[in-house]
């Protein structure tokens, strides 16, 4: 099946299997945490019923989401050891620390309050069940600063010196910490997070706005997830503008792939829309581009010239056409948000949000674009940063285990087929509780026996609570 | 001469001990599934552990990602190593953390994921267990990095050590069920109890056997004079721990043999330090060898000084709200 793989490129589809896999779950747990947060925030604050029962239907629906999260984040932490044991023993020194707060800070805050967040509501009063609650959320965050740190660090190294033994270590924990690119990585991924947890929310209340649209929990959380989409969409792309500005300055071969610039730009580089890089010949068939747009945009003056692959040599140049396509798909997407955003906005002020037919359907159909963006943005990240696993000075070829290709292929394997097995029945248990519209009375994530025994499938419960709120 | 990487050598001890009791007693309650076939058992078993699993395996993380923040060069020559043990440990956890959740959502493949839960967890036991014995045995280094093969791990002695980990693993999980629950299911914990015990025992017995076969070196730790003063301390312990336990299996004190249990376990671990100290890669390669440079070490002792005493206070908040015995039916809510 692998036959011609060696075990560098395998380790590499491992690794980028494991992690994307990964990447779904927080990208909408940090999201979902925020909101529950908020959720149960507005409850005590306003004491109404609507928001304690989206509360605890989106508390179940969280548990399942995190507790994947979590499987598949532990298989992430022992991956670079079994995979790339030659970069954990160089940058070890450097970014291990890094990932060791993260546990300290974030994991354990986040697996501490968990179980009081989910199963505690009536056991330590409304008040410390909350402050569970913000914990968790301010773990997710946690463990998004150190990661996105530590990941930041490989893209934009800084604050280093290397030892004899030819390790990486840190000469000022400050720099490295906060790396040129970190702040902006933080500020993007975080917000990627808040706007995929707010697609799926708003799918799910379009969903049912679409089968009755004077359902109260249903009316609440498609609102609140349309301001969301709203607001956060427009700083997405700010955001990604200067993450990109940033990404010219610190890694321009990454920028010239994302762009699609194998040749110098002299007088000023075209915007390329589409095209098929052509890795070989060094060109982009099929160019549709604007001209003199590209150096507008990066450098604010179309004249200004762009340097492009071309002045790189050859053993350091990056895939350039799975980081342009999928640099496109992200911001494609991230346009599409903007629009349901302002879409949104006409429907408010029209008064036909619940009602208008094709803002449900658009906002249904944009349910899983935040995860699709998440990756793209991810694969461009990481595809762009390549030969090297921190970039410019330690190759992806001298970072891999001395293990034997069948040993990498057969856990490949084996990951694929579990992951498979549990990630589609965890999906299907997500969107069977999705299915259901929140009602009066919702219980939390174990109700009371009778229910529980009555599977909490979608008909069983929606029939034994009859009335929907 | 205490000096801050042999600091972090206890702090990684540490961590690594405190995973093996708190994830030890869910795995082996996981394990102990098929024998307790009532869905209201397993229901109780499951809700006992519930609110804290998640916690219990975070140990594991920072065991883990301690040992590559702080002794980087053992973690690259050792994951490697224990290639196979530590993916299948990792797949045996991902069944078993989801059929967590996943168990309560369906009716139809509930006991699917009942045998994913007791699968996941003697998968990830056994792995633990032989991943335990390989070490022991020792790895082929070359260089800086591993130099033997991906089967290298399997032996006799890691297999046994394996079977020995499903005994230990399974006598906390029974004992924690004899803490945590009433009725019948208690009943049966206790019985359950007394085979694991001896289970346990014959395989500490053959474990500390076959130990000082391995190497020499072993041998000489625990048997030449005058260092047999030192460690004779440790069997000795372990008898009289031995016969504590017993005595509260058959009065039936709820509340101590979980904790006599876990003595046990703080024993035989003693035990492996004894044998392993001062290398972290046996016979090749020590902690100073493979530490990190000092100011790594410094950087994150300030962490584990503040948050480590933190993290404990809420742990215990944690399991202090979800005390006492679990009902059936009253479930957690
Ligand atoms: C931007 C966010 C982000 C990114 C890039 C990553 N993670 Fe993650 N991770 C989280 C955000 C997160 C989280 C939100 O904190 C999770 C998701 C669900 C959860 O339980 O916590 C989590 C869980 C999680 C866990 C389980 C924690 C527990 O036991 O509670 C581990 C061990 C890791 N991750 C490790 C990694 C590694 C080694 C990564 C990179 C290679 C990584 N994560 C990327
Ligand atoms: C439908 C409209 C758009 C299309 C089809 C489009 C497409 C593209 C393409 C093809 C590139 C690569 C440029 C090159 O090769 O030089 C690019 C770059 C870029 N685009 Fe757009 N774009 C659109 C609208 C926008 C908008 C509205 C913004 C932000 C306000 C934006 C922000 C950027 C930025 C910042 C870059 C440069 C790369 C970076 O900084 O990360 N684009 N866009
Ligand atoms: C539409 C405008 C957007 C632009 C111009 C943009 C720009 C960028 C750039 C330049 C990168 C690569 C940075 C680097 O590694 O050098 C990136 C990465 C990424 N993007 Fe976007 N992005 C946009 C929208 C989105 C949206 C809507 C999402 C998700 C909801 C998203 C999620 C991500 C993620 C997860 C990464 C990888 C992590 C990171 O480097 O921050 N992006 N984005």
């Amino acid at each position: 099946m692998f036959e011609g793989w060696d075990a560098v490129v395998l380790a590499r589809a491992q690794f980028a299997f494991t992690m994307s896999f990964h990447i779904i779950f927080p990208a909408f747990s940090i999201g979902l945490a925020s909101y529950l947060a908020v959720l149960e925030a507005l409850w005590l604050w306003t004491g109404r019923e609507v928001f304690i029962n989206l509360f605890n239907y989106w508390l179940k629906i969280f548990a399942i989401a995190f507790g994947m999260g979590v499987v598949s984040g532990i298989v992430m932490s022992y991956q670079f050891g079994t995979n790339w044991s030659a970069f954990s023993d160089k940058t070890g020194p450097v970014i291990g620390p890094l990932m060791a707060y993260e546990v300290l800070t974030a994991f354990f805050l986040e697996a501490g309050f968990l179980g009081v967040m989910l199963f505690g509501l009536e056991r330590v009063g409304h008040k410390l069940h909350f402050v569970a609650t913000l914990m968790v959320a301010i773990g997710t965050l946690f463990s998004a600063f150190w990661i996105l740190s530590a990941n930041s660090w490989m893209q934009t190294p800084a604050g280093y010196a290397i030892n004899e033994a030819g390790q990486f270590i840190a000469a000022d924990w400050w720099k490295v910490i906060f790396n040129p690119s970190f702040p902006y990585r933080l500020v993007h991924m975080v917000l990627a997070a808040y706007l995929t947890t707010a697609l799926v929310v708003g799918a799910v209340g379009a969903w049912h706005l679409m089968k009755d649209s004077r359902l109260p929990g249903a009316r609440v959380m498609f609102s609140m997830a349309m301001w969301m989409a709203t607001l956060v969409a427009p700083l997405q792309i700010l955001a990604g503008d200067q993450h990109g500005l940033n990404t010219l300055q610190h890694q321009p071969a990454k920028l010239m792939a994302m762009e699609g610039h194998y040749k110098s730009h002299p007088e000023g580089a075209p915007l390329i829309l589409f095209g098929l890089p052509n890795q070989n010949e060094a060109r982009v068939d099929y160019a549709v581009e604007v001209p003199k747009l590209g150096s507008l945009i990066l450098k604010h003056d179309p004249n200004a010239p762009m340097a492009g692959l071309d002045t790189i040599p050859r053993e350091n140049w990056p895939p350039v056409p799975v980081t342009f396509w999928s640099f496109r798909i992200m911001v494609g997407i991230g346009l599409l948000m903007l629009g349901l955003g302002l879409l949104s906005l006409v429907m408010r002020w029209r008064g036909e949000l619940y009602q208008s037919r094709f803002m449900h359907v658009f906002a249904l159909a944009m349910g899983p674009a935040g995860f699709i963006a998440v990756l793209a943005g991810w694969v461009t990240t990481e595809t762009g940063r390549q030969p090297f696993t921190v970039f410019g000075l330690l190759r992806t070829t001298e970072s891999v285990s001395p293990l034997a290709a069948p040993a990498v292929a057969s856990s490949l394997v084996a990951f694929g087929i579990v992951y498979f097995i549990v990630y589609a029945a965890g999906a299907i248990y997500l969107l069977r509780l999705m299915a259901v519209p929140p009602h009066h009375g919702e219980e939390g994530p174990r109700g009371d026996v009778p229910a529980r025994a009555a599977g909490l499938t979608p008909a069983a419960g929606a029939a034994a609570h009859g009335r929907p709120s | 001469m205490i000096d801050i990487a042999t600091i972090w050598a206890f702090i990684i001890a540490f961590a690594v001990f405190v995973y093996v009791v708190m994830d030890g007693f869910d795995l082996g309650l996981g394990m102990l599934f098929p024998l307790f076939p009532k869905k209201q058992d397993r229901d109780v078993m499951m809700n006992s552990v519930a609110p804290v699993w998640d916690g219990n395996e975070t140990w594991l993380v920072l065991g883990g990602g301690g040992l590559m923040a702080a002794f980087p060069l053992a973690y690259a020559v050792l994951m490697p190593a224990l290639y196979t043990p530590i993916i299948v440990m990792l797949l045996g956890l991902v069944f078993r953390g989801v059929a967590f959740e996943f168990r309560w959502r369906t009716t139809r493949e509930r006991n699917l994921w009942d045998i994913a839960f007791a699968g996941g967890s003697l998968l990830a036991t056994l792995a633990q267990g032989v991943a335990l014995g390989a070490i022991l045995q020792g790895v082929v280094v070359n260089g800086r990095h591993y130099g033997g093969g991906w089967w290298d791990w399997l032996t006799p002695f890691s297999v046994l050590t394996g079977l020995a980990l499903v005994a230990g693993y399974g006598l906390l999980g029974a004992t924690w069920l004899v803490m945590k629950t009433e009725g019948e299911l208690r009943d049966r914990a206790y019985r359950l109890s007394w085979w694991l015990l001896f289970a346990m025992l014959g395989a500490i017995g053959a474990v500390s056997l076959a130990t000082p076969f391995l190497d020499a070196e072993y041998a000489r730790r625990w048997f030449a004079w005058p260092n047999v003063l030192a460690t004779a301390p440790v069997p000795i312990a372990v008898a009289v721990v031995t016969a504590l336990l017993l005595r509260s299996l058959r009065a039936q004190q709820d509340y101590r043999p979980f904790f006599l249990a876990l003595t046990l376990f703080a024993l035989s671990y003693a035990g492996l330090g004894i044998s392993m100290w001062p290398y972290i890669v046996p016979r090749s390669i020590t902690i100073w060898q493979a530490a990190a440079p000092d100011n790594s070490l410094v950087f994150m002792s300030y962490g584990i000084a503040v948050l480590v005493p933190l993290i404990l206070a809420y742990t215990g908040w944690a399991y202090y709200v979800f005390r006492g015995k679990v009902r059936a039916g009253a479930g957690y809510h």
